[in-house]
């Protein structure tokens, strides 16, 4: 791998600055290739956009509190319910982790200086932003009704906004996940260390590398169907138009072609995350370490076949369904596999519980209750049942929220010492976890009940029957609210007040946490050499063994 | 060997891993535009299953002549394509210009040809919407919407591999690339091979299968 050849002088060690000290102008910020400078200007776009999408969400759940639409308009609600879906899918969940953690870490963790292409990782960050300006303007101009997936022929004939905006933004923004995913595959291929062998990777390299393939290859699917969808608009026909011979079904096929395998793209990360959090917090090596690495590759495999099972009612054959739903309960067996592996690493661990690993234990149980669910989904009969319920909303929710937001938000405390030199308060940390799970559990339990008892989703009135879960859910979903702003609060305060970070404040192994916090330019003062794996958590067991080897 | 050092990116160790860095680079490129035209080609490939004898009758419509011609003037485009990585390889820098030259002049030949072919289409009604005209082939506006959208996307590919190739050339015209460092040209060839490809599969698909059974 590293042929070391002509090297570069190493910057004389120790007068190197730390990253944020390389330069304070705003000019070192937009035309900065620096991969952790790059993570931040993502986490601080990113942010912007969760707060839109869930300003939304609140007037939603404000509207919901009463059975009569009486807030909104049933037209607004639909806007409402798209800019929601579209901004969280598009402009928070897919870019979350891997844009910050996984620009911030994946160098630093294999050892390297950089991603192997820090312009094109600049790039990625300005196609977001474009995408973001577009996404932005059709929402300031009046708004899209076609809720996230943007259907045909509704999307393309009928609908009176602003599509074809929004699709740009879709678009865009896809193509700078595609340069980021392409990015780290090439950077964990050709960047490794000397000695950082592939199983030596750590677990959160593996699923970032998993992600990173499904990016690559189905996000340019979403790219030609909304292409095509647009064309349709414009032109006045298309291949989804049934007057020429079309068919609108053909556009669900592609749709979900790319958007069940995206629905990995917003978990792996997050599994990323996890896979790092639970051996640190029980001091214990991680138990199955090849099932986790495989486990990764084997959803994002499995994870394009199983697309039809979003199309249960728009009338596949019936071989079709049968084949698709057996499908989908085995793309569950690598999640599976992936929780039974994190919970015999806890078992005779030496547990503590600081925010991270609140926020971990939090992931497992949610991220199982979500993943479970789906179950209910990919039986086929279930499943007529069950669509365009609110069962649906809360299981994809339990998997969105409690799955990839509880890991997003683990990774930031876990990581807020390395990104910033200064540790946030660890009691009101806890606090934050704490008001998260049980807000999030309120706000979304009771739509499994409003679902199951036949509540449609995407309508901004409802039958009486439905106020009392309704109410609870608004309820719940203030609270959550309150989890959400905590962080924010004392992050940005911990920048000036927090105590200041060593350079390893939980005593982790990776190789993250061998250089000062916040990090010099180049990550290291000189290149690791590895010489073990990534989970060397019991010292003593293993200076017994080399004791022995050697007595 | 100077040169070839001033070449190596910071973050990286050596001009080896660099290069290697690169070309893997170009290649996860590729397979996104694969997946990308594959959704349009799997679109056409159900339909013409479906609407089996329109989309035959549609296609034997098409002009052959041209369909042929502009094979023929991508494929010599891959010949001199690859005489220029060679060129650059053993350091002829003239051969190298001289090739992109040529590679480019034949990728306008093949613009201009497909720019007739279109004319020809609409003065023959045979662009999809209002004024579309194609007796006893009730999906042949479908047929045409594809050939139109598929070829439209080639074409667009073409348009980016001219200007490509024209900053390359520029490049070279400047000696910038050398035995040592010409990765820059190798990844243009690479990508322009595929556009080449991607022809070769549009005009089986458009203007051959079923034209004479
Ligand atoms: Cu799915």
């Amino acid at each position: 791998m590293n042929i070391i050849e002509e090297t570069h002088p190493p910057p004389p060690a120790k007068l190197e600055p730390d990253y944020l000290e390389a330069g304070h102008t705003v000019r070192s910020w937009l035309l900065t290739t620096d991969h952790k400078r790059i993570g931040l200007l993502y986490l601080f776009s990113i942010i912007f956009f969760f707060f839109i999408a869930a300003v939304a969400a609140g007037i939603m759940r404000l509207e919901l509190l009463t059975p009569k639409g009486d807030l909104v308009l049933s037209e607004t609600y639909s806007k409402l319910f798209t800019l929601h879906g579209v901004i969280m899918v598009w402009f928070f969940l897919i870019p979350s982790i891997p844009t910050v953690l996984g620009n911030f870490l994946i160098p630093m963790m294999i050892g390297a200086r950089d991603v192997a292409f820090p312009k094109l990782n600049l790039l990625s960050w300005y196609l977001f932003m474009a995408g973001g300006m577009f996404a932005l303007y059709a929402i300031i101009a009046g708004g899209v009704d076609t809720g996230w997936t943007f259907y045909t022929p509704y999307s393309s004939r009928y609908s009176n906004s602003h599509v074809i905006e929004m699709a740009t933004g879709i678009f865009l923004s896809g193509f700078g996940s595609i340069l980021t995913g392409l990015n780290f595959i090439i950077t964990v291929h050709k960047m490794r260390a000397p000695g950082m062998t592939w199983f030596r990777l750590p677990l959160f390299i593996w699923s970032h590398y998993a992600t990173s393939l499904i990016l690559v290859l189905a996000t340019p699917v979403l790219a030609i169907t909304l292409l095509l969808m647009a064309l349709e608009r414009i032109w006045g026909i298309g291949i989804f138009d049934p007057r020429i011979g079309g068919d609108p079904v053909l556009f669900q096929h592609l749709f979900w072609f790319y958007s069940h395998p995206a629905v990995y793209i917003m978990v792996l990360p997050s599994m990323a995350v996890i896979s790092e959090l639970i051996p640190c917090f029980s001091r214990k090596q991680i138990f199955g370490y090849k099932f986790i690495a495989f486990a990764s590759l084997a959803i994002a495999f499995l994870g394009f076949l199983v697309w039809g099972h979003h199309m249960f009612v728009a009338g596949p054959s019936v071989y079709a369904g049968l084949v698709f739903s057996l499908l989908s309960f085995l793309v569950a067996i690598p999640s599976a596999i992936k929780v039974f592996n994190w919970t015999a690493t806890l078992h005779r661990g030496s547990i503590s519980f600081e925010t991270p690993m609140l926020y971990a234990l939090g992931f497992i149980g949610l991220f199982s209750l979500g993943g479970l669910t789906g179950l209910f989904l990919a039986a086929l009969g279930a499943d007529v049942h069950l669509t365009d319920t609110y069962f649906i909303i809360a299981h994809f929710h339990y998997i969105m929220v409690g799955g990839t937001v509880l890991g997003f938000m683990g990774g930031m405390h876990f990581w807020w010492p390395k990104i910033t030199g200064r540790m946030y308060p660890e009691k009101m940390g806890q606090l934050a976890a704490l008001v998260t799970f049980i807000g999030f559990n309120l706000t979304f339990f009771p739509q499994f009940i409003l679902g199951y008892l036949g509540m449609p989703r995407r309508y901004h009135a409802y039958a009486p029957e439905y106020q009392v879960y309704n109410v609870l859910s608004t309820a719940g979903a203030s609270i959550l609210a309150v989890g959400y702003i905590l962080p924010v609060i004392y992050f940005i305060w911990s920048l000036h007040k927090g105590k200041k970070a060593p350079a390893n404040p939980w005593n982790a192994t990776g190789l993250e946490w061998q250089t000062p916090s916040p990090p010099p330019v180049h990550n290291f003062y000189e290149t690791p050499l590895v010489v073990k794996g990534p989970y060397d958590y019991s010292p003593e067991e293993e200076e017994r063994k080399l004791e022995e080897r050697h007595g | 060997m100077a040169e070839a050092t001033n070449a190596i990116a910071e973050q990286f160790d050596s001009s080896e891993q660099q290069h290697e860095s690169a070309w893997l680079g170009l290649w996860a490129f590729l397979a996104t535009e694969v997946l990308f035209f594959g959704g349009v080609f799997l679109g056409y490939i159900v339909y013409r299953h479906v609407y089996y004898e329109s989309f035959v009758l549609a296609s034997r419509t098409t002009n052959l002549v041209y369909g042929t011609v502009n094979t023929a003037v991508l494929l010599t485009s891959s010949l001199t394509m690859a005489l220029a990585v060679h060129a650059a390889q053993v350091g002829k820098n003239k051969n190298l210009v001289r090739f992109l030259i040529l590679t480019i002049l034949l990728a306008i030949t093949f613009m201009g040809v497909k720019g007739v072919e279109y004319y020809e289409h609409y003065k023959d009604h045979q662009i999809p919407g209002p004024s579309f005209v194609l007796k006893g082939a009730p999906e042949g506006e479908l047929f045409y919407y594809f050939y139109f959208t598929m070829t439209g996307l080639h074409a667009l590919h073409v348009v980016i591999g001219i200007g490509l190739l024209s900053v390359m050339a520029l490049l070279a015209a400047r000696r910038r690339f050398n035995p040592a460092y010409y990765t820059p040209v190798e990844l243009s060839g690479l990508y322009w091979h595929f556009v080449d490809i991607v022809w070769i599969f549009l005009y089986p698909l458009i203007y051959l299968i079923s034209r004479h059974s």
